[in-house]
């Protein structure tokens, strides 16, 4: 083969002899540039694998020089991390979350906390803009069904809506109407009527003049007899153009035959209270928030438990 | 006679064997594949009867030494724009499902479905079938031998197209490994590994039979590529099935182990189906088309060796700040930057090899797609092990910078190598004078170069977006940004990507017309473009020293 070799004419480089298929190779010498790049990665690969852990062993690989490893990197960032949140998480932890409005900046570090964390925890029930949606309260209006002060919100928060297994949850329970057997068809129909006259969906009629009736026996009790509804129970206000399920007949027939069970965790068992503490805050700042019950100023502990006193119950995260 | 007999009865058994099983099945995907098994080899049978009668003169084309064996060559030529043109297709409509979520449609078209289906249908029917069927081109005649045993060849073809169909309808009845790239069940697998076996015993039966006395660079590169995934596929489909005549299986790994082996396979599917296995196609088209010798023997020589050798140690590279050990993570990472140079030596001896001839590129068009390729090649092996390197994936991984990297070697190398490939084969296996059109080559080169180019920026840009917002943190110490936001914020570049695919597929339909119309006889007529010369008389063996044309039976 070594018989085959010549002058390659346009480079002036000579073949290496061999042909195939018409192919030919030239002799030419690898390109200088090429070789020393690759040396260079080579020799970078070695010093940092001394560096770096990266050579097992028999029983273990080499730790590296450096003494780097990536547990130890995340340890010594979030130590960093914590550090510089240090003073301003204690105060966050010793004050009262009905304190918080008092101290502009602890209430801005903790809605920006509360904004951070809610969209971890919150936004798949009541979306990334907190709107809601069918069955998940909108939390930008003012528009309560267990109360809106920051305290209220609070303990929502820490022991959740109609959580099983938990005491201090909110909790209550709507009958189911019509699947119970406790009105019948065309009952439904005419309490419902009333609802959509007293909500101004429809006109009166004779069938809301019914229901006015049926719902004074049977919904009064926790909508109260003007239909505006108790936060004691939960219970929406039912006169104004806010609706959790829906407002049509279709979706109220349906909310008065089998009732509604939403259920929100109670967050106390998972996330730590200074986290909770934001969450109030910033669902508090998002438009509703009301200010606490003039008798609850003098920090009345009953209405909400103290955050120390709920920490006994939390699982650190 | 009797052979074909035998031959037609064993199919037949085959046939009712998978029927049994079939009804047997404990889960309907195993029973729709077995009917498939089973329909398939009762096609057999029927064809093994068909040529009862004509076996001689079927046994006399096989066992020809005089000529090249192409049949085979020119079903592969079909069926890689056939799946590469269902691949695309697949592409776009998913990329439009990620753009428009409507568009998924429960539970057969979802994208959770469809995303397996794209991706094998580019890498293992479009990119497998252009691999076996231009090896089997360049080994013959670089050995200047004809093909060992065509009858394998054509089991090996058959075979491969099955595999095809069970992985993707597969896919869409929802049976899966769940291992990225290696989704199909373990009785696919087992097929696949008899089919791969058989095409081993093609390739290398062809370089021993050999008229030449050295193994041309493409075929090692070829050769490579059919053992190491071979290996890669055995290990990492090493699983337990529930039922053997059920679809599901386990692992035998499990946890980081799985996860370490997954990727040892995920990356050297990269690097020895999409790299060597291309690189072997590249090293015979472009000296071929730009008739030009090699650039550099010795480079071809230490960048084969050493691509091969570092290749297989990358693969942890993918599970970088995972649960995988660090001191993994760091081979994996230094192992993926001293693939650079390697990797390069290709692209170096690909595009220096147009040294004499650079006027080509001008007035060529499938040589600019071959130096397209070999460009898009270097980027994206530049931007491999560039995102390898911890601080850069800390940013990277997960993102769509990930899908970017991916589709500029997809699209750009993988895709102009093989179509400048089939451009060059098409006329050639067909006998005629020219392409149809060379102008629509052009048309094709620049509808799929504009394509590339707004699917690599689109997701470029989404992707260094999507880390950014991801580690973005506020002034006191909080996320600023939720998942949800993130997803919102890339929807233009998703709508980019889309319109990118869509070029891509068209250049796509434009070659699938062209080839269709060489393929009947047809020349368009239009102003002539510069094309590489051929000799149809000295396309074959070179005469063996004596008695060569009553070649024995294999």
């Amino acid at each position: 083969m070594a018989d085959n070799k010549r002058i390659d004419e346009p480079t002036g480089t000579q073949t290496v002899g061999h042909e195939w298929d018409g192919i030919e190779e030239l002799d030419t010498p690898m390109p200088r540039w090429w070789l020393i790049i690759f040396y260079a990665t080579v020799v970078f690969a070695i010093v940092y694998t001394i560096l770096y852990p990266a050579w097992p062993m028999i029983d273990r690989a080499t730790a590296g020089v450096l003494g780097w490893s990536s547990h130890g990197e995340l340890e010594k960032k979030l130590a960093e991390q914590e550090a510089q949140r240090a003073p301003i998480m204690s105060a966050l932890s010793t004050t009262p979350v009905e304190k918080l409005v008092a101290s502009p900046q602890l209430m801005d570090t903790a809605v920006e906390g509360g904004r951070s964390a809610f969209k971890v925890y919150c936004v798949q029930c009541h979306g990334s803009g907190a709107a809601g949606s069918k069955g998940y309260p909108n939390l930008n209006d003012d528009d309560w069904l267990w109360g809106g002060d920051i305290t209220a919100i609070q303990q929502t928060l820490m022991h959740g809506i109609r959580q099983p297994g938990d005491d201090q949850t909110r909790m209550s329970q709507m009958p189911a109407f019509g699947r119970d057997g406790l009105l019948s068809s065309s009952e439904i129909q005419d309490v419902v009527s009333y609802v959509r006259f007293a909500s101004k969906q429809e006109p009166a009629s004779e069938s809301a003049q019914r229901g006015r009736a049926i719902f004074a026996n049977n919904c009064a009790v926790c909508h109260g007899a003007d239909a505006k509804g108790d936060r004691q129970f939960g219970a929406p206000n039912l006169t104004d153009a806010i609706w959790l399920y829906g407002g049509d007949r279709n979706t109220i027939t349906d909310t008065v035959t089998n009732s509604r069970y939403g259920i929100m965790p109670a967050w106390g068992g998972r996330l730590d209270p200074v986290t909770i503490k934001m969450l109030a805050a910033y669902v508090h700042s998002l438009g509703g928030g009301e200010g606490l019950p003039t008798s609850d100023v003098g920090a009345e502990p009953e209405a909400a438990p103290a955050p120390d006193e709920s920490a006994g119950n939390v699982i650190a995260e | 006679m009797e052979n074909t007999a035998i031959r037609a009865g064993g199919w037949t058994l085959l046939g009712f064997a998978c029927l049994f099983a079939s009804a047997m099945a404990a889960d309907a995907p195993f029973a729709v594949h077995m009917g498939i098994f089973a329909i398939a080899a009762l096609i057999a049978a029927w064809v093994s009867i068909g040529r009862v009668g004509s076996e001689e003169k079927r046994a006399f084309a096989d066992s020809r030494r005089d000529v090249y064996y192409d049949e085979v060559i020119r079903w592969g030529t079909i069926a890689t724009v056939f799946w590469g043109v269902v691949g695309f297709l697949v592409g776009v409509f998913i990329a439009a499902q990620l753009t428009f979520p409507w568009l998924n449609v429960e539970p057969y078209l979802n994208f959770g479905r469809l995303r397996p289906l794209h991706t094998s249908a580019v890498i293992f029917a479009f990119g497998g079938n252009a691999l076996i069927a231009t090896s089997f081109y360049i080994v013959q005649r670089t050995c200047r031998a004809s093909l060992f045993m065509p009858g394998l060849a054509r089991f090996v073809f058959w075979g491969y197209q099955l595999f095809i169909v069970l992985a993707a309808t597969g896919y869409l009845m929802g049976v899966t490994e769940g291992k990225e790239y290696a989704e199909p069940e373990w009785y696919v697998d087992i097929w696949l590994t008899i089919v791969w076996v058989a095409y081993l015993v093609v390739f290398a039966g062809t370089i021993f039979r050999r008229a030449e006395p050295h193994i041309y660079v493409a075929n090692w590169f070829y050769l490579a590529f059919i053992i190491t995934i071979a290996m890669l596929h055995l290990v990492n489909n090493l699983s337990m099935p529930v039922s053997l005549l059920g679809s599901k299986s386990y692992a035998a790994f499990s946890g980081v182990q799985d996860a370490l082996t997954q990727w040892w396979y995920g990356h050297n599917a990269v690097g020895f189906f999409l790299t060597a296995g291309f690189l072997g196609m590249m090293y015979y088209f472009v000296p071929k088309q730009a008739e030009r010798p090699v650039y550099s023997y010795r480079l071809s020589i230490v960048h084969f060796w050493s691509l091969i050798f570092l290749y297989i140690w990358a693969g942890p590279h993918h599970l970088h700040y995972t649960a995988l050990p660090d001191w993994a993570q760091t081979l994996g990472m230094v192992f993926s930057v001293m693939l650079w140079m390697p990797s390069w030596g290709g692209m170096i001896n690909g595009l220096m090899t147009l040294n004499g001839a650079w006027d080509k590129i001008r007035t060529d068009p499938i040589i600019r797609m071959m130096v397209f390729a070999l460009a898009f090649y270097g980027m994206s092996t530049f931007e491999g092990p560039m995102m390898s390197i911890k601080a850069v994936n800390s940013l990277s991984h997960y993102t769509n910078w990930t899908i970017g990297h991916v589709h500029s070697g997809a699209l750009g190398w993988n895709g102009m190598i093989t179509f400048g490939a089939l451009y060059y084969m098409v006329p050639r296996l067909w006998g005629r004078t020219r392409l149809y059109s060379l102008r629509m080559v052009n048309w094709h080169f620049w509808c799929a170069t504009l394509g590339i180019v707004l699917y690599a920026a689109s997701m470029w840009v989404a992707g260094v977006t999507q880390g950014l917002m991801w580690r973005e943190y506020g002034d006191n110490g909080y996320l600023v940004y939720s998942f949800a936001e993130v997803v919102a914020a890339l929807h233009p570049y998703y709508l980019i990507r889309w319109s990118g695919g869509l070029l891509y597929l068209a250049g796509a339909l434009i070659m699938v017309w062209n080839i269709w119309m060489t393929i009947a006889g047809k020349l368009r007529d239009e102003a002539p473009l510069t094309d590489a010369a051929f000799d149809p008389a000295k396309d074959r063996p070179l005469p063996a020293p004596a008695a060569a044309n009553v070649a024995p039976a294999e």
